[in-house]
C-alpha cells in the first residue's frame, strides 16, 4: 500500500511524533511505499538538528533521518509552519535574510501544496496528533 | 493529477487559543488549487470556529472568521457541524455564520452552505470520504 503520513505534533512534548515514527518504520519494514512524511504544526519542530535530548533519551530527529537514510524517505517540512517556529534552510536563510540554518539533514522545506498532493497521490494519509 | 478525491477537513479546536484552527484553514485554502471535492466537519470545540460575532480585538489575534465566509470561492462545497457539539455547547445553528457558495461556470447557488448533522450522518460522510485530514 502507498501511505503518506502527516505529523501535527512536536517531540519529546507528544507522543503523535514517537507513533508517527514507529508506525512509518513498521510500514517500510513490512514493505509498504511511504509517500511522504509531512510535518505541520508543531511538527516541524522535529526537522531542527540542534536537538540535543538527554543521553540515555530516544533521539527523535536522528532517528527520522536514519529511517530517510536507509528507505530514501521524503521528509517534508511545511514552510509556513517552519517560519513561524524558526526552522530554517539555507533557501529560507537567503530569503528572509537569516543568519543561520538549523534544518536536519534528509529534511526539505516546502509548500501545503506537497501535502495536498501527497494525500491524492497516497491510498491513505494517515495523521498523528492530539 | 486528474483523479479527484473526497476531501474532509476535520476541525475540533477551538479557533483560538491554539494554531490548529488557523493552519487547517490554511491547508483548506491552498489545497483549493488541486480542485479536489472538499468538505469541512466541524466539532468538539471546533463549533466555536464558526460562532459569528467574535471579536479578537483585545487579543492582538487576527481574527480569521471572515475567511470562513470566502470558502464557498475555494471550492468548498459543505460545511458540516455537528449537532450534538453545538448543543452540548448551547448553541444553534442561529449562532453560526453563513457561507455562500457558487458555481461560477453553471451559476447554481446556496444561500447557506453550513449545515447542521447529526451523529449518524458524521459517520456516514466520514466513512464517503477517501482522505480525512484532521486538526
Amino acid at each position: 500500500m502507498k501511505l503518506a503520513v502527516q505529523v501535527n505534533e512536536g517531540p519529546y512534548q507528544h507522543q503523535a511524533t514517537d507513533s508517527a515514527y514507529h508506525f512509518t518504520k513498521a510500514a517500510l519494514e513490512k514493505g509498504h511505499e511511504v509517500f511522504r512524511v509531512f510535518f505541520y504544526h508543531d511538527g516541524v519542530l522535529n526537522g531542527t538538528r540542534l536537538t540535543t535530548p538527554p543521553q540515555d533519551d530516544r533521539n527523535i530527529v536522528n532517528r527520522w533521518v536514519e529511517l530517510a537514510e536507509k528507505y530514501d524517505l521524503d521528509l517534508v517540512l511545511c514552510v509556513a509552519a517552519a517560519q513561524r517556529r524558526g526552522l530554517v534552510d539555507d533557501g529560507e536563510a537567503q530569503r528572509n535574510g537569516k543568519d543561520a540554518t538549523n534544518i536536519a539533514p534528509k529534511f526539505r522545506i516546502s509548500g501545503l501544496g506537497q501535502l495536498i498532493e501527497a494525500a491524492i497521490q497516497s491510498d491513505r494519509l494517515v495523521v498523528f496528533g492530539d | 493529477m486528474s483523479d479527484i478525491k473526497k476531501f474532509m477537513y476535520l476541525n475540533r479546536r477551538a479557533p483560538y487559543g491554539t494554531i490548529y484552527a488557523w493552519e487547517s484553514l490554511e491547508v483548506v485554502l491552498i489545497g483549493a488549487a488541486f480542485d479536489q471535492q472538499v468538505s469541512l466537519m466541524f466539532m468538539d470545540d471546533g463549533v466555536f470556529q464558526l460562532v459569528k460575532g467574535s471579536d479578537t480585538s483585545q487579543s492582538d489575534m487576527k481574527n480569521f472568521l471572515p475567511t470562513y465566509r470566502t470558502l464557498g470561492d475555494y471550492g468548498v462545497r459543505h460545511l458540516y457541524v455537528d449537532k450534538a457539539s453545538l448543543e452540548a455547547r448551547g448553541l444553534t445553528t442561529d449562532d453560526l455564520i453563513e457561507v455562500a457558495w457558487e458555481d461560477f461556470e453553471t451559476e447554481e447557488e446556496v444561500d447557506n452552505i453550513v449545515e447542521a448533522v447529526d451523529a449518524d450522518q458524521v459517520v456516514q460522510l466520514m466513512a464517503e470520504s477517501e482522505v480525512v485530514f484532521s486538526f
